[in-house]
């Protein structure tokens, strides 16, 4: 493992990104953040801007517009950078599959790391994500 | 000094969905917005007139997370506004207790989300807290903590066991003196009084000229309300207030907010001691040809649902407006002449849920979206000149 990931994977910094989700998993993410679930607690840390983040999480269908702007945000990013894609939408477009709007499922857009589904996944299921996701690419 | 443009959005920390808004700033004092939106259309009304009247209910509750009970709650009542049919008793309590905690947890979010602009974050953590025993009240009532899927057209899906009841009551007791806590809190606090009054204030005139809707118009001195208008569910059944203050600041908005919970709590509880017996589904059949509306008050205003049907199993055209729609313009009236530090509050203050508010996108054949509100405006004045010019030429 490289010096890069190593130091990451101690404490991950995730951006939280929406391409068109119905706020669901959105709010479920911040959920984490409060007193029951605090993931804070484990060196997890929201940023709020894109060039400090380590982890991207991606919410929702992915619909045209966005799909240029998850583009330039994921170049901007600073690599390695792991991606996870949390809820339904985002890992097979689940109810929006007809969608005139929701042309491809994020990994067709971006390399996708870890799949958390559920619709919303619940805040235990998003945490055994972020734990998968450092087991997956060699950490403690 | 010149005009300076900041651009907030469309993916901005403050922001929990791409939306891009544009401040024009003449040093401190904002003075002119523009919104552009579409970051979030993902075809739902295209969808549901695809899907049977039974699906489509699923869909229409992810146009939104947070009101995931007022869609299609007024989607079903749209559905049983095309043929008379009766409702049972209990399936419009179970209904109405559904809603009410809805609304509890959705305030209970915006108010932790103001805090959370305000640099508050005590207020945050607590009101997130206190949610977390509102929506575990929902799960044991249905199963789910968001999305609860209880609604189906004529009637509800789940039934709520008997013994389950006394646990609910017992956990909506346990919040209360933790939600007086919080009013106290906002409603004592000097900085918040300093901070907040006198804010992005709508004045009874333009809550009415703009028809803003639920807590934004409340807090305006508009007595509207579509669960005391025109009754619906259960809520004829009890009594309880509709919370109307004078002021039209984002103080005020915050306490119609805040003071809204208790009697929702109130409510959940007469409705959890007095659920009626009998069927929870009336079993449509087949739905005939005709068109209903149905409209339910969210906990951000009236969600307003349209269905026509043709007498297949599913809907012709079904249109749906989410009550930021009405209230997202109100923003223009109140921020323009405010700072741009108060800004952000100002556009909180209205609890904007853009993903509801989505319907409609417009594309050119380069696949990019460029059209804004003015752009909209333009092409519907052009279309209007061009109408006026073949009927003086006829």
């Amino acid at each position: 493992m490289s010096l890069k990931l190593k130091a990451l994977l101690k404490s991950p910094w995730v951006f939280h990104l929406s391409t068109g989700s119905c706020n669901n998993c959105d709010i479920e993410i911040l959920d984490c953040l409060t007193p029951r679930f605090d993931i804070e607690r484990f060196g997890m840390l929201l940023v709020g801007s894109i060039k400090h983040a380590d982890v991207l999480l991606v919410t929702g269908s992915c619909n045209r517009m966005s799909v240029e702007r998850l583009k330039v945000l994921y170049d901007q990013v600073p690599k390695p950078c792991l991606v996870v894609a949390v809820g339904t939408c985002t890992g097979s477009r689940g109810l929006f599959i007809d969608s005139y709007n929701c042309p491809v499922p994020l990994d067709k857009i971006i390399p996708v790391d870890v799949y958390i589904p559920g619709c919303p996944p619940k805040p235990e299921a998003m945490i055994a994500g972020i734990v998968k996701l450092i087991q997956k690419v060699g950490g403690p | 000094m010149g005009k300076t443009i900041i651009p907030i959005g469309p993916y901005h920390p403050l922001l929990e969905e791409p939306e891009l808004f544009t401040l024009t700033v003449d040093g401190e004092t904002v003075v002119d917005i523009d919104m552009r939106m579409g970051y979030n259309h993902r075809g739902i009304e295209k969808l549901s007139e695809g899907m049977t009247f039974e699906n489509s209910t699923f869909v229409v509750e992810r146009i939104c997370g947070i009101c995931s009970t007022s869609h299609p709650f007024a989607y079903t009542r749209a559905v049983e506004d095309i043929f008379p049919m009766v409702v049972s008793m209990r399936a419009k309590y179970i209904r109405t207790i559904i809603a009410e905690g809805e609304r509890i947890h959705s305030h209970l979010l915006w108010l932790g989300l103001a805090g959370h602009f305000l640099g508050y974050n005590t207020l945050y953590m607590w009101a997130w807290k206190l949610r977390e025993e509102i929506l575990d009240v929902m799960e044991i009532l249905s199963g789910n903590r968001n999305s609860y899927a209880m609604f189906k057209p004529g009637g509800v899906r789940r039934d709520i066991k008997t013994e389950d009841i006394p646990i609910c009551i017992k956990k909506i007791n346990s919040i209360l003196p933790t939600l007086n806590m919080l009013k106290k809190a906002v409603i004592d606090d000097p900085v918040l009084h300093a901070r907040l009054k006198g804010i992005g204030v709508l004045s009874y005139q333009d809550a009415i000229d703009f028809s803003a809707l639920g807590p934004t118009s409340r807090a305006s001195g508009v007595a509207r309300d579509a669960r005391k208008d025109s009754p619906y569910g259960a809520y004829q059944e009890m009594d309880w207030n509709m919370i109307v203050t004078q002021n039209g600041d984002v103080f005020d908005k915050a306490v119609v907010r805040i003071l809204e919970m208790f009697e929702a709590a109130k409510i959940m509880k007469y409705c959890l001691n007095n659920l009626p017996d009998g069927e929870i589904d009336a079993k449509i059949k087949d739905v005939p040809p005709g068109e209903g509306i149905g409209h339910v008050e969210a906990p951000r205003g009236e969600t307003f649902h349209y269905v026509k049907s043709d007498g297949t199993n599913r809907p012709v055209r079904h249109k749906v407006r989410a009550p930021t729609f009405m209230n997202l313009p109100t923003y223009k009236a109140t921020v323009i002449g405010q700072t741009i530090s108060d800004a952000t509050i100002i556009l909180a203050a209205i609890d904007p849920c853009y993903c509801c508010t989505e319907r409609v996108a417009v594309k050119n054949d380069r696949g990019k979206m460029l059209y804004n509100g003015q752009d909209l405006v333009g092409l519907s004045r052009e279309k209007t000149e061009k109408i006026r010019r073949r009927m003086v030429g006829r």
